[in-house]
């Protein structure tokens, strides 16, 4: 490419004037010229660069022979690629490259026009939230709402409470409030309501004194006691048993409990985080639920949709939990084949984020080659009923009082999962002639899980 | 009798590698302070990567280490080992080497080879 100086200084004027880092390089891969934005990202400027071969000026990853720079003079495609470079400054920045072939008039190549997209702003402003380990992902507008929530509910010491569907997250933004509360320095203690028997549950969440029951050897603090001056996160509070729903509320309320077999009050200070998946206020119309004690968890409510309501946010995550399996595993897969990334996108995933991570993980796992093709991905989101249709929206409530008077929503409808899954049980009983442990084996859970499955579609 | 200095050279091809943690091949030279006490050797890495460049560099008790872009994580490593590094440099090695044993050479340099040069880095 042969630029005039006085066209050198109309191309260096208008490449100021776009808003990220642009090179130009000649089609011996030489820098030509760049913008300001280029100049602050590499830390040379142009007067330094020019002439330079741009691989030296921009330290990019994108392979030692420059492949795609070369491909894209040879095809005349424009390429669109992730990647990173490493600055003056020993810094490392994430970047978008969208490299362009550059036209003469006779429609020869001439160069390439290099834009580089600094990704990490991008980044951190809506996917990483808080300096935790976990990372919670999207753009749709149902989880900035979410986003936008949460420095609020971190702000406050008040209860909150997460509902949300199976899948969804509510751990991650249980633990991701915690952190960003004034709490984040003392303990955050996770407690699945679900997954013990009330007897069990109790010493777990209250502890007990020497000599309680037989085997209390000594004195066990529980759980409220170790999140002291921090956090108790209360998983699955819908299936926390009727007398110790009463217990909760009377800590809630006094900020003090008896522990088991004890006769001193234990005082704690102790922000309560509870989430659940089930409809709270259709608990409360069965009298499964204490209607006091969901006034006094409800203070702060945050609801987390379902995939399926998240719009665009399947490809971000499809996109994230690849590049993460494909590290993971020490792969070099690049992506997904258009069949493949079709039905992905139309899947239905009950089952929400978990459910699309396993999937890819699955998927990661199969594949050999640099692409996921359908081959690769589970059989049974072909035939799932639920694949090709979205499935209605479970009837959370969503604070209002008059909805206690809804009719049942979320009542087994024939076909859905509750319907299903009841039949899987009723069938596999009938073949263990009633035998729990061995329709457990079968079913693939545990005995416990089983029980609170039996418990939840009231057979026992 | 004057102290022998190991220098080291990331490269690529003809030229300085433009990254520490892409690096595929080094150039290994010997100085007395002034001249080369032996000829260069390169050696290939099987595989690239920053950790185990600079476990190399440790374990080849290397003193001055000549390379491109290179992470803050590594500089520091191999600063605080006491290593002399100069980097972010941009031209032919051989330009480089002769810069360092002139004790000419600085970070950051683009030596005027880099510039205009017809062989493909």
């Amino acid at each position: 490419m042969k630029l005039s100086s006085l066209q050198q200084i109309a191309v260096s004027e208008l490449l100021n004037g776009f808003p990220h880092a642009i090179v130009l390089l000649d089609t011996g891969l030489r820098v030509a010229e760049m913008n300001c934005y280029l100049e602050a990202l590499t830390g040379y400027t142009s007067a330094q660069a020019r002439g330079v071969y741009g691989s030296f000026i921009l330290r990019c990853n994108l392979g030692p022979k420059n492949q795609h720079f070369r491909k894209a003079l040879e095809t005349g495609e424009p390429i669109s690629i992730e990647g990173n470079i490493i600055n003056r400054n020993h810094k490392k920045i994430p970047i978008q490259f969208t490299i362009s072939p550059l036209r003469s008039e006779s429609d020869d190549i001439v160069g390439l026009l290099v834009v580089l997209e600094d990704i990490s702003i991008l980044q951190n402003k809506s996917q990483r939230i808080y300096d935790g380990t976990e990372v919670i992902l999207g753009h749709s507008p149902k989880m900035q709402e979410v986003f936008g929530l949460m420095p609020v509910l971190a702000h406050t010491d008040a209860s909150v409470l997460i509902t949300g569907e199976t899948g969804t997250g509510k751990d991650i933004i249980a633990e991701a409030i915690h952190k960003a509360s004034k709490r984040a320095r003392h303990p955050f203690i996770k407690i699945n309501c679900g997954a013990l028997p009330e007897s069990l549950l109790e010493s777990e969440l209250f502890g007990y004194v020497r000599g309680a029951f037989t085997g209390a050897v000594k004195d066990k603090p529980g759980m409220f006691r170790l999140a002291h001056d921090g956090t108790i996160f209360l998983t699955e509070i819908g299936d926390l048993p009727m007398p110790l729903q009463v217990k909760i509320l009377s800590v809630l309320d006094d900020k003090e409990f008896y522990p088991v077999g004890g006769t001193q009050k234990v005082k704690v200070d102790v922000r309560v985080i509870a989430a659940t998946h089930r409809n709270l206020r259709e608990q409360i119309q069965h009298g499964r639920f204490r209607e006091d004690l969901f006034y006094r968890l409800n203070v702060l409510r945050i609801h987390l949709p379902p995939l399926r309501e998240r719009e665009g946010d399947i490809r971000l995550l499809l996109d994230h939990f690849l590049r993460e399996f494909d590290s993971k595993l020490n792969k070099t897969i690049k992506g997904f084949t258009t069949n493949a990334h079709n039905k992905l996108l139309s899947y239905a995933y009950p089952g929400n984020v978990r459910e699309l991570r396993n999937i890819i993980e699955y998927a990661a796992n199969i594949c050999q080659g640099k692409r996921i093709r359908s081959e690769h991905l589970p059989q049974y989101i072909f035939t799932s009923q639920t694949g090709n249709t979205l499935p209605q929206p479970k009837a959370y409530d969503i604070g209002q009082q008059e909805e206690i008077s809804r009719p049942e929503t979320s009542k087994a409808r024939p076909g859905n999962w509750n319907d299903i899954e009841k039949e899987m049980i009723l069938q596999t009983l009938t073949k263990t002639r009633g035998n729990r442990s061995q329709a457990a084996e079968i079913l693939g859970w545990g005995r416990t899980t089983l029980w609170r499955k039996l418990k939840m579609h009231g057979f026992t | 009798m004057e102290k022998i200095n190991k220098i080291l050279i990331t490269i690529q091809g003809n030229f300085v590698a433009p990254r520490f943690d892409m690096v595929s091949e080094v150039l290994i030279a010997s100085t007395d302070g002034q001249k080369l006490t032996e000829k260069p050797r390169t050696i290939l890495i099987s595989r690239p990567s920053a950790d185990e460049l600079c476990s190399f560099i440790t374990k080849e008790d290397i003193a001055i280490v000549v390379c491109g872009g290179i992470e803050e994580r590594h500089y520091k490593y191999l600063s605080w080992t006491k290593k002399k590094i100069f980097d972010s440099v941009i031209g032919p090695h051989a330009e480089a080497l002769q810069l360092v044993l002139q004790n000419r050479l600085v970070s950051g340099a683009i030596l005027p080879g880099a510039v205009g040069g017809e062989s493909s880095p």
